[in-house]
């Protein structure tokens, strides 16, 4: 018989695309409702002060101007954090802010109305009157009594003082260490900009009680339950939120922001449509901000070179306030990860999560693990110019074996399947290794500065396990939903709880369910985003999707190829064990031709003319599938830089990645990731920086000083993959979103250092820009 | 207020607008074309781009009543005739999109590309593509697509 | 994002604008390709209560000989200027400048008049048009005027444009045979202004001396400058490689450089020093190739 062309594992074309190449999407601010109005946020233009006065007179007499609000008005819950730490300080987040504001762009009042141009008049002619307060904006520098406070009850402004891994056994490893390797790391402040700024639109209808919230989300149930249930304190069933076609998330539209709650309030209040969409200078000032922590970092080796200690001090920046999520970012996200690929026998980390004056900081791609496999691939290099070793040698003198797996490491994660060795061995051969250190060779002789970098990385996705997510401190469960209905004529809509706002699940998913159930791609549609239509479900983050959401999808379609049976059976009069289902089709064992196609079997459970003794009609099936584990894709990631001496620039020469992310659904879209996510990590390395001054004021807050990395900046990529399909879940999946990120970042920096390595220079901080890269050149040629 | 006619997509567009009215924000909000998306406030990420007169230009950089008696051509009037456009081709065989916000001032951008350097290397495509900004593809497969579509369109 | 409101003027001639501004004065300014006052606009950087459109003025744009000069209409977009086959024979190095300026959109409405007029520190033409002995034509109440353009640059973004002038042209004097130009920038990353760029143009004797050099910086400090000490160390020499770095030391001479994210006021005196040189050889090259 047969076999159609295997889906799972197919690079077909996406089914999003025509839309979005012919200008169809959906996104937010494409929403128009009859009677819409415009909301303008009035911000606070200080990183810390106290509101004395708010005239709001002139703003409300404004032309077109339907309302204006501030603190005094709109009182509802504070914006939730979802995440809590042993003895973690939480202090109130409010949406409109109450009596202080604590960073640059928090907002202070609301203005609506008739127009976009008249909201922005109109909040132009709100007076505010602050008294300034002092500021400080470096985490570590906050961590003090003489610091400025930021809330009365947060002495030292830290909110949380956490830590992972023996201290006693580390402090006694690193006393009997042959070799030990310090290096204070800063992971600077980054801003995600999504290229679609944040925006929502709310529509309250005074008649039924209902609360449509049309919002840029990556995890619409989330903000419904938090949204509906701990701030406006209304009743769940009551809210529906709608993220159609969202333009990018990584990260930064997974939580509750003010605006969100402000606009579903305000709808309230007017009973009409009230819509927001961030300028790019408001996305600056408070999209959630990623990394930022300032660590002391001390890895120890014995005298073969092995590693047998790391000692990590990390101060994790949370911002102002706590976003929904942050406090997991620099505690479980990162000090479980630091063991990365290694044999490291014993591990300690503490995390001090210290407030400071600046726009909240949460989870933006990675989260976490970028700062952990940045800490310890910048400490292999540095371990490997100490011990004279081959930086690629001294990763593979350390990786942990194939046959070790699952591997129990000493920061709580039961590593799942890895074969370390092999994929190093890869992105060697693919960049050339000899040749390249060769090339290098012969160009310092020749006054040319071509550097290596290595990245071998590990990552943990797909989260998590509920029951151990509650222990750790998670608000909220982290299985995922999927419903599987079956329609008569056999057509299939699959309602997932994750959200694809780029990563193409209305594809894959449809690969999926089709796949497994044999029936055309054609015959199954994704829905996703409405929390009407779907059941809860946690959203797309972690490179959670295809392990999670996946594997949802795949028990709902087993349950109902289950049910399928037992109807088949039942009309072919066999017994159920006797019925093979493939390739659409239920068949007796050893008498092919005794079948029933998928088409009948559809149409008989609707029928209900001649189904089983007290079977059911229909043909559904919900699941809500809770992971076991982490998955642990794995990698390396090869740079290869030119350093122009005279002036510090940087030139990409190649970038090779090897990536193993278990089994795929779409070749292409895993690449897709992949790219994307280098790119990113790369402009950690090179160009990016959310630089506050002391004074808390956002030096890079546009487009102009802040520097997304443009196409003439990069090159194209190398890729290729080995494939550990994940024991971990049914798919074998491990989750790609994120990778590339992870794994690039310190790829690049470690190049540049090696570049510069007839210099003398150990370390320099990211952004790895032309004048700090020069004055380091300058400063070891005085020595 | 000021009185503008233009032909966007070959229909005839009329109507009143403030002088400062962006041109983006007419075709959005009083054409009803919102294909063309705004990513920034200070004119680099080109998500906005359009063409004006045969030339790719972002619309959030120009006022309404500049584009008046001008020819215009968005993302949704690229396709003709249901026929896709070599360069919409091009993204979606080689995957030149994930979230999709960049795509149509991507696209424009591209077209015009093609249009003054119909065989162009990888790194005139890099460099040309200086006005638009994409945080989602790393830019490898858009310039993978726009190298298709050249292909196919020295072809014809 | 949106600016605040204003009233909008057609003019359809340059005395069209001219009259308007008088009568208007500090409260309009004029409307060409719009890529430097719309963005500042929308940021409420800027708040003309009124906007004097003058791009479609006839007769303002265009590129052509004159004689033993290249004139060049205010209008005239980058992109023109980019793909001139009269200038890339003529005068490459302002089609090369040209090409660095903002990105393809941006070049398709910015024009050559309003970004002078604009005199943005980090702008891309005025090094070059200070390298090249430009000379400005304006128009005013008072009929035309020519201004050298060593008197056009005053300050950050300040011009010797009257308020009621329009710059209608842009004229450079044939060089004088073997004379070379070019011209190299660094941009920013983010924005790809000049964090500073330099143009060098050097005349070339038949044995090969520097008869005359010509540098404008631009970039490094509140306006666009000829650095007359870099001028001076190549005159009368052999442009080889140690005349050509000694002279480059010079060029951060006499700017008031500021520090930024960019770079310290070391680093950027250094940088200037660095493209200064690279500039002079890339126009020395370009004397090989031809």
């Amino acid at each position: 018989m047969a076999t159609a062309t295997k889906l799972f594992g197919a690079s077909i074309k996406r089914r999003e695309d025509p839309r979005l190449i012919t200008g169809k999407g959906n996104y937010v601010d494409d929403v128009k409702l009859p009677g819409m109005t415009y909301a303008s946020f009035i911000r606070s233009p200080h990183a810390h002060a106290r509101i004395k006065r708010i005239n709001t007179a002139k703003a409300k007499s404004a032309p077109g101007i339907v309302a204006v609000y501030t603190g005094e008005e709109v009182k509802t819950g504070p914006l939730p954090c979802g995440w809590l730490l042993p003895g973690i300080k939480i202090p109130p987040r409010p949406v409109l802010a109450q009596g202080k504001v604590r960073y640059v762009g928090e907002p202070v009042a609301i203005v609506i109305a008739e127009s976009l141009y008249a909201a922005k008049d109109g909040a132009d002619r709100v007076e505010v009157e602050y008294e300034p307060l002092p500021a400080i904006v470096n985490c570590e520098k906050a961590h003090a009594k003489s610091a400025p406070q930021l809330f009365d009850d947060v002495p030292e402004n830290q909110s949380f003082d956490w830590s992972i891994g023996d201290k006693a056994k580390t402090d006694e490893a690193f006393k009997s260490a042959a070799t030990v390797v310090r290096q204070r790391l800063v992971n600077q402040r980054l801003i995600p900009n999504a290229i679609e700024p944040r925006a929502c639109m709310a529509s309250y209808q005074p008649a039924t009680g209902d609360l449509t919230l049309w919002v840029t989300s990556q995890n619409p149930h989330v903000h419904r339950l938090l949204i509906a249930a701990f701030v406006l304190g209304m009743p769940e069933h009551k809210m529906r939120v709608i993220a159609p076609d969202v333009g990018g998330g990584f990260g930064s539209k997974i939580f509750v922001y003010n605006e969100e709650v402000a606009v579903s309030w305000a709808s309230k209040a007017l009973g009409r449509p009230v819509k927001w969409t961030a300028e790019r200078r408001e996305s600056f000032m408070t999209d959630a901000h990623g990394r930022d922590h300032i660590t002391d970092a001390e890895m120890a080796f014995d005298q073969g070179g092995k590693i047998i200690g790391l000692r990590v001090k990390t101060h994790a920046n949370l911002g102002a306030y706590l976003s929904t999520f942050a406090p997991l970012v620099p505690s479980f996200l990162y000090g479980p990860l630091l063991s990365g690929v290694y044999t490291i026998p014993t591990i300690h980390c503490q995390v001090w999560g210290v407030l400071t004056n600046t726009a909240p900081v949460d989870a933006y791609r990675g989260a976490g693990r970028p700062e952990a496999t940045y800490l310890l691939e910048r400490m292999m290099d540095l371990a490997a110019k100490t011990l004279k070793v081959d930086p690629a040698e001294l990763r593979r003198n350390n990786l942990i074996p194939a046959d070790k797996f699952p591997y129990q490491t000493p920061v709580a994660f039961v590593y799942d399947s890895g074969n370390y060795t092999v994929a190093l061995d890869r992105a060697l051969e693919l960049v050339g290794y000899k040749q390249v250190r060769d090339e290098q060779e012969r160009g310092r002789k020749s006054g040319r500065y071509i550097g290596v970098g290595i990245s071998t990385y590990l990552e943990a996705c797909g989260p998590a396990p509920s029951q151990v997510a509650g222990q750790l401190g998670a608000q909220a469960g982290l299985w995922e939903s999927a419903g599987v209905r079956v329609h008569p004529t056999g057509m299939v809509t699959v309602f997932t709880g994750s959200h694809s706002h780029g990563q193409g699940h209305e594809t894959t998913f449809a690969q999926l369910a089709a796949d497994e159930l044999g029936i055309p791609y054609e015959h199954v549609e994704i829905v996703h985003g409405d929390t009407a239509a779907i059941p809860f479900g946690m959203g797309s983050y972690g490179s959670r999707s295809a392990c999670v959401g996946g594997s949802a999808i795949h028990t709902s379609v087993q349950k109902i190829i289950e049910k399928g049976k037992k109807i088949a059976a039942h009309l072919l009069e066999a017994a159920e064990g006797d019925i093979n289902f493939s390739d659409g089709k239920f068949s007796v064992k050893g008498s092919p031709d005794k079948a029933k196609a998928w088409g009948e079997v559809c149409l008989m459970a609707y029928l209900a003319h001649n189904l089983p003794q007290g079977m059911e009609p229909g043909l559904e099936a919900t699941s809500f599938y809770d992971p076991v584990n982490f998955t642990f894709p794995f990698g390396a990631h090869i740079a290869v830089v030119e350093i122009d001496p005279e002036t510090g620039h940087v030139k990409i020469l190649r970038y090779v990645a090897v990536d193993d992310v278990g089994k795929m659904i779409n070749p292409m879209i895993v690449d897709g990731m992949v790219h994307g996510g280098i790119a990113q990590g790369v402009a950690q390395a090179l160009w990016e920086w959310g630089a506050y001054d002391d004074n808390g004021q956002l030096l890079t807050g546009t487009m102009m000083e802040y520097s997304l990395p443009k196409a003439d900046q990069l090159p194209s990529y190398e890729t290729d993959r080995t494939v550990t399909p994940s024991p971990v879940n049914p798919l074998g999946v491990k989750g790609a979103g994120e990778t590339g990120t992870i794994a690039s970042t310190p790829a690049i920096a470690n190049a540049v250092i090696d570049a510069l390595q007839p210099f003398g220079v150990t370390h320099i901080d990211m952004p790895l820009t032309p004048e700090k890269i020069w004055k380091a050149i300058a400063a070891s040629k005085k020595n | 207020m000021s009185k503008i006619r233009m032909t966007i997509n070959g229909v005839s567009q009329s109507h009143e607008v403030e002088p400062r009215l962006l041109l983006v924000h007419y075709l959005r909000e009083l054409v009803g074309l919102t294909g063309t998306h705004i990513g920034c406030d200070t004119s680099q990420c080109g998500a906005c781009t359009i063409m004006m007169n045969g030339m790719a230009v972002k619309s959030c950089t120009l006022l309404a009543v500049q584009a008046d008696g001008a020819e215009l051509t968005t993302i949704e009037g690229l396709a003709r005739n249901g026929q896709l456009h070599p360069v919409q081709e091009g993204f979606w065989e080689k995957h030149g999109l994930q979230c999709g916000y960049c795509t149509p001032g991507m696209i424009l951008s591209a077209v015009q590309i093609l249009q003054r350097y119909p065989k162009p290397s990888e790194a005139e495509i890099r460099h040309q593509l200086e006005g638009n900004l994409c945080r989602c593809t790393g830019y490898h497969n858009i310039v993978k697509a726009i190298q298709y579509a050249a292909d196919k369109m020295a072809q014809k | 994002m949106y600016p605040a409101q204003f009233e909008y003027h057609k003019a359809s001639t340059v005395q069209d604008a001219v009259a308007l501004l008088g009568r208007l004065k500090d409260d309009a300014k004029l409307l060409a390709g719009g890529h430097s006052l719309i963005p500042a606009m929308k940021l409420r950087l800027a708040q003309p209560k009124h906007l004097i459109d003058i791009g479609k003025v006839p007769g303002l744009s265009g590129i052509r000989e004159d004689g033993n000069s290249i004139v060049i209409g205010a209008a005239t977009t980058h992109w023109a200027l980019e793909s001139s086959s009269l200038l890339k024979q003529k005068l490459p190095i302002l089609p090369e400048a040209a090409a660095l300026i903002g990105d393809p959109q941006v070049r398709n409405m910015g024009t050559i008049g309003g970004s002078l007029a604009h005199a943005d520190p980090a702008a891309d033409y005025p090094a070059v048009v200070l390298a090249l002995g430009a000379e400005l034509k304006a128009v005013g109440p008072k009929g035309e005027r020519t201004i050298k353009v060593d008197d056009f640059f005053k300050d950050v973004m300040t011009t010797a444009l009257g308020p009621d002038e329009v710059l209608t042209e842009i004229r450079i004097p044939a060089p004088a045979s073997g004379t070379v130009g070019a011209y190299k920038k660094f941009p920013h990353p983010a924005s790809r202004f000049a964090v500073v760029g330099v143009a060098a143009v050097v005349t070339l004797d038949a044995k090969g001396a520097c008869q005359k050099a010509s540098i404008g910086i631009t970039g490094a400090g509140p306006k666009a400058t000829r650095a007359k000490g870099v001028e001076a160390a190549l005159q009368g020499k052999t442009l080889d490689a140690s005349t050509i770095q000694a002279a480059s030391e010079k060029a951060a001479d006499g700017i008031d450089i500021q520090a930024d994210l960019q770079g310290s006021v070391e680093y950027k005196r250094h940088i200037t020093k660095v493209y200064a040189k690279r500039a002079i050889e890339a126009a020395l090259a370009r004397a090989k190739k031809s």
